[in-house]
């Protein structure tokens, strides 16, 4: 089992190297780089000063080579923890992407406990129970959590949420606590915030891990050794839960891998609709600007994210599966 | 016994039930097991009585769908939806235990679910099953299922139960149960697996033990081990057996009883002997000749002698062939072994014979048919095919000379299940090979396919009928029409027949051969099944890790073998007679000797 996370440990490592490489020449890959987009945004306006320019373009060598550049930026991350700075808000890149990475990593995590827990019993009941009434409810209702976009369901939730609950339910934060310091207050705010965003985003996520879950737990539930527990006196719950459900659970646990990604490029509109402050909307905006070095740490830190997380799925499903490791 | 007319007026179940015989632990009373389905009720068992009787061995015997498997459920109420037991009684006398007097419970009478049950399934009557590689979990250890199973019906602790679980693998041989207990399923062998999960099934020491088909997924060798492992522990524990099977070479070595099943019913029932000796039952008595039939070489073929010693042209040649999977390096360096799956391989295929080649699994038999087929090549040697023209050598084929030898040279496939689609009507399936190579089309093609159909024995209306609609003899004949239908010269048969129940085995056999006649086919024949080979070919090539150990002629393969492995595999194979149970006397082949 060491040996297994070792192996991985390292397999990531060289995946790391070789995603910040790409993640710089994304960044780079747009003609000009931000000074020019700069200095044409402000050109009718008053004095950008040569000198700032110039200080600017030898602390990031933007007059340098590729790999120059590249080498700086990277070991300014690694080194410094040294993000760059962002032309853009003209803030270090590291005081901006702290609370937006933050918010989008609680959110997902969120996200996936919620999907997790209602889909959960809900798969189990309807492969359990296949063909019941209730499997017909609850495959009904999946379906049509599959079937509506997450924005309208964005809409109709904020409606619900401010008629009738007199909620102001974009962003996360009320106004009066938006700017305020962190208190137990701010925090109970938060979660009266937070369940619009997990149901908007998880209903989907949940629908499907229904589904799968409903799917991989039929296939499973009539195998062989299912019999052989039963023949030898197991009670049906408890052999159901161990045996066929733990086998039936590989694809619950693969989705902590690409939870993230998920949020960062499907929930776009869902954070714009909702004013959430998660990284979708700050990314595609600093993309548009030619802002590089904001677009590129977070290019970086989701991919590093993405990471972790399928090295976490890749190490529970090991525990769950000991064939995985034989591999 | 009971008579007929005690058995047909039984009340419902409980009260005034007829006593049951000293020694008989369970006793099946007009037992009817129905599915429902939506359009009818199939009656999987139907009125089934029988008797498991301390310190003897009962066989099920019976073709697939006769009921034998979900009788043996039934005993236990483990039956899968939607079957459900619709009437007829299973009682069980159970062991004086935890202070318990012996008592006699009905279990038709418990619900299916209830403890009472529970407590019986693996204590007082425990199974095995056909798949010991599904049968086990594959992501719990061997070691944790079986004090699991120890665990659920005696209070001991985990130690305890873990120091009975080791004695148990041990007692079922295998090798360092100490470290076995901790390994997964995945790491075991096939009979390895076997012995696990007869370990679990006597973890409690049941009074009563039901195997469903527990050698049937084990090559012969390993069976022979199996069956004997079994037969001394049931007379060491003093066990009932209920030992379900197909093959009546199983029964004639293993049965005290025996009861026949067909559709559901009993058909016949005795002491093994008499049953062998003296079948009263039409059907028993064509179980057993089919059986019998392929004991020996085909009479419908012509003498061995005449076709071996025929100075027929050579159509085949195999010369050194070997197939090496490379090994891989797999990422961040771990090694994957390479495997020699076939090494040195030679031999001639003459016009007109049939070749068989016998192995167990992993010899390699089908690998080397793939190379023949031209489906891998071969990563040595030569493979020279003659049939019409010049030889060529088949490494050397491309294009349109690649495509003229895969007509020449066609695939009969193991699984009639699989190897069809689905999808297609039987005639769609047949005249693919034509419309591939362009061969007929539009009417012609029609009368084509219905003549190829017409061959191999089903009537040309079936054309417009999708596979499902067939039994398993029939498909395998659609399979058989597909690969005749572009006039090969050379058929390669891969297991055709395993699948098949033996009555349907000999008449897909008997075609084959009538086919060769006609058609003036070579075959090669490969089979695991010595019965099957020694009543079809006409020389048999027995193979091992890889190998050819030995090439002959049929008879003096099967009858006087010279390599000490052929002789192992041959002395494995149970004969159908009762009265000369040799098995245990069978020669055992030493790896280590090599």
């Amino acid at each position: 089992m060491l040996a297994y996370i070792a192996r991985r440990l390292v397999a990531m490592v060289i995946m790391m190297f070789l995603i910040s490489i790409a993640s710089f020449v994304i960044i780079q890959l747009p003609p000009g780089d931000f000074l020019t987009t700069y200095v044409a945004s402000q050109e009718q306006g008053s004095s950008v000063s040569i000198q700032q320019i110039e200080f600017l373009k030898q602390k990031y060598g933007l007059d340098q080579p590729f790999y120059v550049q590249y080498w700086r930026w990277i070991s300014g991350i690694v080194f410094n923890g040294d993000f760059g700075y962002s032309f853009n808000w003209d803030k270090p890149v590291s005081e901006l992407i702290w609370g937006q990475l933050g918010f989008t990593l609680l959110l997902s995590v969120a996200t996936l406990l919620f999907a997790w827990a209602v889909s959960f019993p809900i798969g189990v009941y309807s492969a359990v129970k296949q063909y019941s009434i209730g499997d017909y409810i609850v495959s009904f209702i999946g379906f049509i959590g599959l079937a509506i976009p997450n924005f309208l369901l964005a809409l109709v939730l904020m409606y619900i949420g401010f008629k009738y609950f007199g909620q102001s339910v974009g962003g996360l934060f009320s106004p009066e606590y938006r700017d305020a310091p962190f208190s137990l207050g701010k925090l109970w705010d938060l979660f009266k915030h937070l369940w619009v965003p997990i149901i908007v985003i998880g209903t989907a996520q949940t629908a499907e891990l229904i589904r799968i879950m409903r799917a991989n737990l039929l296939d499973e539930l009539n195998k062989p050794y299912v019999t052989t527990a039963r023949a030898k006196g197991m009670s049906e719950i408890r052999l159901i839960f161990k045996y066929p459900i733990r086998i039936a659970l590989n694809p619950f646990v693969s989705t902590v891998g690409w939870v993230l990604p998920n949020l960062v490029s499907g929930a776009v509109i869902v954070s714009v609709v909702l004013n959430l402050p998660t990284v979708g909307p700050l990314l595609l905006n600093s993309l548009q600007s030619q802002d590089m070095y904001l677009a590129g740490a977070f290019i970086l830190l989701l991919s590093v994210l993405t990471l972790v997380g399928t090295i976490v799925s890749d190490i529970l499903l090991a525990l769950l599966d000991p064939r995985i490791k034989l591999e | 016994m009971q008579t007929e007319a005690q058995l047909a007026d039984r009340p419902d179940a409980g009260a005034t039930e007829p006593e049951m015989a000293d020694d008989v632990i369970v006793d099946v009373r007009n037992l009817r097991t129905y599915f429902p389905t939506r359009t009818h009720v199939v009656k999987a068992v139907d009125d089934v009585s029988l008797q498991l009787r301390r310190g003897r061995t009962t066989c099920v015997v019976g073709e697939s769908g006769s009921g034998k498997s979900i009788t043996a459920r039934s005993i236990l109420q483990v039956v899968d939806a939607p079957g459900r037991i619709e009437g007829g009684s299973v009682r069980l006398r159970t062991a004086p235990r935890d202070g318990r007097e012996a008592e006699v419970v009905t279990l038709t009478d418990l619900h299916p679910r209830s403890r009472a049950i529970r407590e019986i399934r693996g204590r007082d009557i425990s199974m095995i099953f056909q798949e010991p590689m599904s049968s086990l979990s594959p992501v719990h250890t061997i070691g944790a299922q079986i004090i699991e199973t120890i665990r659920l019906h005696e209070d001991v602790s985990k130690a305890e139960a873990r120091l009975r679980a080791i004695e148990l693998l041990r007692r079922c041989e295998i090798r360092d149960p100490e470290a076995a207990i901790d390994s997964y399923t995945f790491e075991f062998s096939g009979g390895m697996r076997q012995r696990a999960m007869i370990a679990m099934a006597l973890s409690c020491n049941p009074q009563v033990l039901i195997a469903d088909e527990p050698t049937t997924a084990l090559d012969v060798t390993t069976q022979a081990e199996i069956l004997d492992l079994m037969r001394e522990l049931q007379s060491s524990y003093g066990m009932a057996m209920m030992f379900i099977t197909h093959d009546m070479g199983v029964v004639a070595e293993i049965a005290d009883d025996v009861v026949v099943m067909f559709r559901g019913k009993v058909v016949e029932r005795g002491e093994v002997r008499e049953i062998f000796a003296n079948p009263k039952h039409p059907y028993t008595r064509r179980l057993l000749d089919s059986v019998i039939k392929l004991e020996s070489r085909s009479e419908l073929k012509p003498p061995e002698a005449e076709i071996v010693e025929a100075q027929a042209p050579t159509i085949l040649s195999v010369r050194d062939v070997g197939i090496h999977f490379p090994g891989k390096t797999g990422f961040m360096g771990k090694q994957f072994a390479g495997v020699r799956a076939v090494s040195n391989v030679s031999f001639d295929l003459k016009k007109g014979e049939s070749l068989g080649i016998v192995g167990e699994s992993g010899s390699g038999k089908t690998t080397l048919g793939r190379a023949i087929a031209s489906v891998r090549p071969p990563t040595a040697g030569s493979i020279v095919y003659s049939g019409a023209g010049a030889p060529v050598d088949l490494a050397g084929l491309t294009g349109p000379a690649l495509a003229n030898y895969r007509r020449q040279v066609r695939m009969i496939f193991q699984d009639p299940y699989g190897s069809l689609n689905p999808r297609m009507t039987v005639g769609q399936i047949v005249a693919e090979p034509l419309k591939m190579n362009k061969v007929a089309t539009g009417k012609a093609l029609q009368e084509r396919v219905a003549d190829l159909l017409e061959q191999v024995g089903l009537p040309p209306a079936v054309m417009e009928r999708y596979p499902h609609a067939f039994s398993g003899g029939q498909r395998q004949r659609i399979g058989i029409a597909r690969a005749i239908a572009l006039d090969p010269q050379v058929v390669i048969c891969d297991e055709a027949t395993s699948a098949l129940d033996v009555s349907i085995r000999s008449q897909v056999l008997d075609l084959l051969i009538e086919l060769q006649e006609r058609l003036d086919l070579s075959f090669v024949f490969i089979a695991h099944d010595i019965g099957v080979v020694r009543y079809f070919c006409d020389r048999i090539a027995v193979m091992r890790k890889g190998e050819i150990v030995e090439l002959g002629p049929a008879s003096t393969v099967c009858d006087a073998p010279t390599h000490p492995y052929t002789k192992a595999l041959l002395s494995a194979v149970p004969t159908p007679d009762p009265t000369q149970r040799s098995m245990h006397l069978r020669a055992r082949y030493d790896d280590s000797a090599e």
